[in-house]
């Protein structure tokens, strides 16, 4: 293993160090490892809150800011965050409108922010807290077989989304039901070309042969759908891209679509990539009205990408073009 | 000397203090049962949180039995994380109301006890039996600690409860998983043992030595 760490237990607190350093319009807190705005919302503004495991950066300390999140509450690698941490960022941001909780649909982060919902109810001044579970991932089969499809790219566009529409003062139902609509028409499907490998053990979390690629893999290594010799990127393009129109129908409404790197592979790959995904949706009659390229959802060091569309709206375009001012997504301000 | 009828709060601390122990020594087996079918961290992070709930009760020294496991629920809570956190914290939160302001239990409201604990692990998680979780082992070891007390001491059915998770444990090898990270892999989880039911022997398996 060779990685830019001091000790692999320390490596989510200095990585917190290094992110207060870099941005002085983010306030870590670093006992609980929270990252809030440095300039608090408007009283009165819904706040909007997410978390999750840490090894996933820019996500989703780096949608921290205007136009997206209050809070990021930052698990240690891979684990989710504990509910005392969770009600610690709910109460600090909430200016009295309530706050939305965007979860990953993993277990463990489920169950955490769920409790984090309970112990809010039982505090005499009472938060209104929502929750809305994103589950986007089509190579899980969606059944009660499984612990449902997991939460992955379709984040981004919901916390960018909804992040914009908070800035506008509109309630937390109002809210709610938007995240919902946005992570309901939203599908993603990824592929890793290597394992990634975790600080604490320094080894590959899956093992994957140097010719092999795990299509459908998960953004912690989770198995994917199935695991083939390694393809030129135009089929690769194809495998991720039939499961996704497969389960939406993006015919007649614009789309909005990223392709986004796993932590290692090169930007100039991921150009190349989104032009045969590009390619593809056109051939399919999709028009692509926004797009994003870049790493946004890693997998630690894992190489690959997966490709996110959402069959949007004008209103939905609308709030994605709208101002944002984060680390990670910066624009028209 | 030990009480046939009722659990001492003793007992009851001494159970706590079997589970950590058996979590230290266990955790590297729990670990990689974990490894196999999730993401390798049950024991570690299961290992912490007993260590952290020791130093609280040892710091805090609760008297009575609610305060004591409410205490332990949510020391778990806060310091197990991922999935097992949330559950096994529940089940001591929902013990620990279910057992009341009490210095003892009898071993009816133990069962009790047991049962809230069990009814919060199926509310939080959602499983079923057959899922492949640690519900597999906790309802047949908790039937059979019921049954055990009408028909005879707490420490005979402490011991059928241990018996009872184990065998559920070694039984959820031939299981597929529907709930967890485990249900991703489907039918490639057959063959494992679920390191949740692993982790709910060892605490049924603590529970006989403390009333043996």
């Amino acid at each position: 293993m060779k990685k830019l760490i001091n000790g692999a237990e320390d490596v989510l607190a200095e990585s917190l160090v290094g992110l207060a350093a870099a941005h002085p319009e983010l306030r870590v807190d670093h006992g609980n490892r929270i990252v809030y705005r440095t300039e608090p919302k408007p009283h009165g503004t819904v706040a909007i809150l997410s978390g999750g495991g840490s090894g996933h950066e820019p996500l989703h300390a780096g949608f921290v800011g205007f136009g997206m999140l209050d809070a990021a509450v930052c698990g240690e690698i891979f684990t989710s965050p504990t509910p005392d941490r969770i009600l610690e960022a709910a109460k600090s941001i909430d200016t009295g409108a309530g706050v939305l909780q965007l979860v990953k649909n993993y277990t463990g982060d489920v169950m955490n922010f769920e409790m984090a919902t309970e112990l809010a109810n039982e505090l005499a001044e009472g938060i209104a807290i929502e929750t809305v579970v994103i589950a986007d991932d089509v190579a899980v089969e969606d059944s009660t077989f499984t612990a449902g499809r997991r939460g992955t790219g379709v984040t981004v566009l919901v916390e960018k989304i909804v992040g914009a529409a908070a800035e506008q003062g509109r309630d937390l139902a109002d809210l709610a039901a938007l995240a919902r609509r946005v992570a309901g028409n939203g599908r993603s499907m990824g592929i890793a070309l290597t394992s990634a490998t975790l600080p604490a053990s320094g080894k590959p979390n899956f093992e994957l042969g140097d010719r092999d690629m795990e299509v459908g893999v998960g953004i912690h290594g989770e198995p994917g759908r199935r695991r083939v010799p390694l393809a030129p990127a135009r089929e690769i393009a194809a495998m991720l891209v039939e499961p996704i129109l497969a389960d939406v129908d993006y015919i007649g409404a614009p789309a909005i679509v990223m392709l986004n790197g796993m932590g290692a592979t090169p930007l100039i790959e991921l150009y190349l990539m989104f032009g045969e995904v590009a390619a593809l949706l056109e051939k399919a009659g999709i028009r692509v009205s926004r797009s994003l390229v870049g790493n946004y959802v890693t997998s630690l060091d894992m190489a690959g990408c997966s490709v996110t569309v959402l069959r949007a709206d004008d209103e939905l375009v609308g709030l994605w073009d709208a101002p944002v001012s984060t680390p990670a997504l910066r624009w028209g301000q | 000397m030990k009480n046939a009828t009722a659990v001492s709060y003793e007992q009851l601390l001494n159970w706590l203090r079997l589970i950590d122990e058996g979590l230290m020594e266990q955790r590297g087996y729990l670990t990689e049962l974990d490894a196999a079918v999730g993401d390798g961290d049950h024991g570690t992070n299961l290992a912490r949180g007993g260590a952290a709930s020791s130093a609280k009760v040892d710091a805090e020294q609760p008297e009575y039995v609610d305060d004591l496991f409410k205490l332990v629920g949510m020391t778990l809570v806060s310091s197990v994380g991922g999935a097992s956190g949330p559950l096994y914290g529940t089940f001591f939160l929902r013990f620990a109301t279910s057992a009341g302001h009490r210095q003892e239990l009898s071993a009816e409201q133990f069962a009790d006890a047991l049962d809230a604990g069990v009814g919060g692990v199926v509310e939080r998680g959602q499983a079923e039996l057959g899922d492949k979780t640690m519900y597999d082992a906790m309802e047949p070891a908790v039937r059979a600690f019921r049954a055990g007390i009408r028909s005879g001491d707490l420490a005979s059915a402490a011991r059928a409860a241990a018996d009872a998770a184990a065998e559920a444990r070694d039984a959820s090898a031939g299981l597929v998983a529907r709930k967890g990270r485990a249900s991703y892999l489907g039918d490639r989880s057959v063959g494992h043992v679920d390191p949740g039911a692993a982790s709910t022997t060892l605490m049924f398996e603590a529970l006989a030595e403390a009333l043996a």
